[in-house]
């Protein structure tokens, strides 16, 4: 090598742009594509969370079909079909076949997916494993005729090429089918896509999802309801929840020329006195032009957002299930005895809105001696991995459980026939990976977490506090008659009379409403030890 | 006591039960009520006595259900032992009530204090003592002396037994007394100081009766010193460690005890005297170098005591109270043996008896 030259001239022969679609194909696990029976799972997840969003966007109560069908031992064709509002033809190529594409990402709005980056991640793995272009049907409405496009992904680019563009008939007035076939491996149980199907019927009330597995067997989740959930709104962000990048892509793009409006234009509270406040905070003149602002200005722009007093970001962005709802998704797919629901107030983290809700169904067909199970929602989309490193599975751990009944060593998951449901909705939810899988351990969150789940736990600490007193009176009523015949066999040795009289003159006395009334006791003393004990359970953290 | 006996007192209860049943009634058995809040100091008498306050057990009641059932057993029990003419040991009586119900895996008795409870209540219930229901608790203590007796046939002389003299039965009801010539009789706390007086010959020297039990003294000792101490008047002397325990066993001896209140009339011994060892002992025999500090539980133990009905306006037992209190301390009675072996026989014992020097 020629001593003159520096080395990083060579260096530089080696150095060029990775695409995104590049970078995935190294590191599929960074959105769970890590093995291929999560694969089957994520490309089917994706879809069917895409398909919901649109429906509700547009309105319409959706309708689902899920088809796996097997073509060899690792081989297999996924089929997702939706009844919502079909996509325009310009947009098909982008939205199938480009990474990171998309409509949510720039909005902060309650959605299922919000990087865009969930199907395309799908059809690339599609590309990938078996070579076969995904392939799309989509109408817009009657009028138009239905799109058939076969697509594949130029991973250099990042970019659509489209190997197949066609007009085709279909039965379906409107909607979007979409086709991949993929290397995987169906399985069943707590993480396969008959749980993930079964959890989102849980959780969306409103949809009907018609599904068939490779075994060819067919399960139809009929809907509970036919309420829409209510629109979500989108919302600018709220000061407290921007980070330097954003603040200076905002900054870039803004039509506002100066900072003041820049502020209230851009920002969901921020009024023009809020405004100048942060510019005062900053030293920053209200009237300095956007487009003057260095990455200096802008950190201390940034530090004075968030340290100036704003009110909370509004909450009509946020969409729940609402408890009625969430009580008829449990009763519908898990079969129990007693069923309680708790919509908590919209909260906020780090400017972002959002809102807890939590289901508990207790006994029935549920295990009694096993961990209780713990079913985990964001924008009412199943979280089927890494409970563990979930902060929903620590709130409800470091809850006591023993006053409701349950048993449970301290820290650790309760013991009893019970499942929980929570769901977090927000604008942004804060996944500790892209594959979205865990929630953050943020302590406003967990906080809410906790409060809903005490408040579940309360009633069902009611319920299951009956049904003990319920069986102890059995129980009482069990133990004189074990204790009839003993008693009867002394008193006729003490005193020469037949057994068989004694036993029946007790037997007789058993049924007597005074005597019975000793045996189903009005337990007011077990009451007031159970109140006590929840009040030990919440001091220190109630509201 | 009691009328009839004991076996017709059993059927009666039997037959009583019976016929609430008959009529549709809560089987029901009364008897005293056998608590603190129940026991009366009868100042004439000087001694324990229960009061007129009763509790009733019921059948079908949640919380008396089990008791009810433990009752009838060892009543039912006792009959039996009473038919066949034999005798059982309270462990005996356990073992023979301890069975799973059938079909649970309930016990009629789990402990033995259940059954021992039983049997007490049962000594209300007939108003037989136990040793009359054919029940008995283990031998615990010995006794020598020039006396004669009968038990069961055979003549016994308790001046004529080896080192380990009499020992001394549970039921001492059926003894015959054929010969005393004692004149007094000491009882001591413990076993090692009955050994070392009847080592020294001490009872023959001064022709008396020596009577030990270990710790809390037995119902079979109670009876068999109120039964010398009534039939032959003789004078009992109680020897026992300076400390608020052994003040215990004195006041135990002497006027009878809350769960036995029901028995005071056949165990206490108002006329027993307090011989030592006292706090003036401990100035006069310089015993305070073998002092042994007081505990918290055994101050508040004294206060206890000092506030009994038949202590409270005793000046010379409450001065005693004061005194030991001042000291903050205690003594064994084996604290004379730094004087000598034999200083207890030799000298101890017979200066106190012959000054007589007690506390009453």
């Amino acid at each position: 090598m020629d001593s003159e030259t520096p080395i990083a001239y060579e260096l530089a022969k080696k150095q060029k742009e990775i695409s995104v679609a590049e970078f995935f194909t190294k590191n599929r696990h960074l959105l769970g594509f890590d093995n291929k029976r999560k694969a089957l799972l994520m490309a089917i997840k994706e879809a069917v969370d895409n398909s919901l969003d649109a429906c509700e966007e547009a309105r319409i109560l959706p309708e689902i079909y899920v088809e796996i069908i097997q073509l060899s031992e690792s081989r297999y064709k996924v089929s997702i079909e939706d009844n919502g509002p079909g996509i325009v033809k310009k947009q098909i190529p982008n939205i199938f076949a480009k990474l990171l594409y998309g409509s949510k990402f720039h909005n902060l709005r309650q959605a299922r997916g919000q990087q865009g980056i969930g199907i395309s991640a799908a059809v690339l793995y599609s590309q990938l494993t078996t070579g076969r272009p995904a392939k799309i049907t989509s109408r817009v409405s009657p009028k138009e005729p239905a799109l058939y496009y076969e697509l594949n992904i130029d991973t250099q680019n990042n970019k659509p090429i489209i190997a197949k563009e066609e007009i085709i008939e279909w039965k379906k007035n409107n909607g979007t089918k979409i086709e991949l076939d993929l290397e995987a491996e169906y399985i069943k149980g707590k993480q396969s896509v008959d749980e993930y199907l079964k959890q989102t019927a849980v959780i969306n009330p409103h949809i009907t999802i018609v599904y068939t597995n490779p075994k060819a067997e067919q399960v139809i989740y009929a809907a509970a309801t036919d309420k829409l959930p209510s629109e979500a709104k989108s919302i600018k962000p709220h000061p407290y929840g921007v980070e330097l990048g954003m603040l200076m892509n905002l900054l870039k793009w803004t039509e506002s020329r100066t900072i003041q409006s820049f502020l209230t234009s851009e920002f969901s509270r921020v009024g023009s006195g809020t405004a100048k406040e942060i510019c005062n905070n900053a030293s920053i003149l209200p009237n300095t032009k956007s487009n003057d602002i260095t990455r200096e200005l802008a950190e201390k722009l940034l530090a004075s957002m968030q340290s100036t007093k704003i009110i909370a970001p509004p909450t009509d962005c946020l969409s729940p299930i609402g408890e009625e709802s969430l009580e008829k998704g449990l009763r519908k797919e898990i079969r129990s005895e007693f069923y309680c629901t708790k919509s908590r107030p919209p909260s906020v983290y780090r400017g972002n809105p959002f809102l807890i809700e939590v289901g508990v169904a207790y006994g029935g067909d549920i295990p009694k001696e096993e961990k209780i199970t713990l079913l985990r929602f964001a924008n009412r989309v199943p979280l089927l991995y890494q409970e563990g490193a979930c902060g929903i599975t620590n709130s409800l751990t470091e809850t006591n459980w023993k006053p409701y009944g349950l048993q449970q060593s301290s820290g650790s998951m309760p013991i009893g026939p019970v499942v929980v449901i929570v769901h977090m909705a927000s604008v942004w939810v804060p996944f500790t990976s892209e594959s979205k899988e865990a929630i953050a351990h943020y302590p406003e969150i967990m906080k809410d977490v906790k409060l809903a789940i005490q408040d579940c736990g309360r009633q069902l600490g009611i319920y299951v506090n009956k049904k003990t007193r319920i069986s102890q009176q059995l129980e009482r009523a069990n133990m004189f008659e074990k204790y009839i015949p003993e008693i009867a066999d002394s008193l006729a040795f003490l005193s020469g009379d037949k057994k068989e009289k004694i036993v029946d003159g007790l037997n007789k006395m058993l049924v007597k409403p005074e005597i019975k009334k000793e045996i189903v006791q009005e337990d007011a003393e077990d009451d007031k030890i159970y109140r006590m004990e929840f009040k030990k359970n919440e001091e220190g953290e109630s509201e | 006591m009691a009328s009839g006996t004991p076996d017709k007192k059993l059927e009666e209860l039997g037959k009583s039960i019976v016929k609430d049943i008959e009529k549709g009634k809560n089987p029901t058995i009364e008897f005293s009520l056998r608590t603190l809040s129940n026991v009366v100091f009868d100042k004439k008498s000087r001694t324990l006595t229960l009061g007129e306050k009763s509790q009733k057990r019921t059948f079908f009641n949640v919380g008396h259900a089990k008791k009810f059932l433990q009752t009838i057993e060892i009543a039912k029990i006792s009959k039996t032992l009473l038919e066949v003419k034999k005798h059982a040991s309270l462990r005996d009586v356990f073992y023979m009530a301890k069975r799973t119900l059938p079909g649970s895996n309930t016990n009629i008795v789990d402990e033995q204090v259940e059954s021992d409870n039983a049997i007490e209540d049962l000594e209300l219930i007939t108003q037989f003592t136990r040793e009359r229901l054919n029940i008995n608790a283990n031998k615990m203590g010995s006794v020598a002396g020039d006396v004669v007796i009968e038990d069961s046939g055979d003549t016994i002389n308790w001046g004529k037994l080896g080192s380990g003299g009499w020992s001394i039965p549970s039921n001492v009801e059926e003894i015959k007394f054929k010969s005393v010539k004692a004149k007094y009789i000491i009882y001591m706390e413990k076993q090692a100081v009955w050994e070392r007086l009847h080592e020294d010959k001490f009872w023959e020297k001064q022709n008396c009766i020596i009577v030990t039990s270990q710790g809390q003294t037995t119902r079979g000792i109670r009876r068999l010193l109120q039964r010398l101490s009534s039939e032959f008047k003789l004078p009992i002397y109680v020897l026992a460690d300076c400390d608020p325990y052994g003040y215990y066993i004195y006041s135990v001896l002497k006027f009878g005890s809350i769960s036995l209140a029901h028995m005071t009339e056949e165990l206490a011994i108002p006329d027993a005297k307090f011989l030592g060892v006292t706090t003036k002992d401990i100035e006069e025999y310089g015993l305070q170098k073998h002092f042994i500090k007081l505990k918290d539980v055994d101050i508040s133990r004294i206060k206890q005591i000092a506030d009994y009905d038949w202590f409270k306006n005793n000046k010379q037992w409450q001065e005693e109270f004061k005194r030991m209190r001042q000291f903050g301390a205690k003594v064994e009675i084996q604290a004379l043996s730094s004087r000598g072996i034999t200083f207890i026989s030799d000298k101890y014992l017979p200066e106190k008896i012959k000054r007589m020097d007690f506390m009453d």
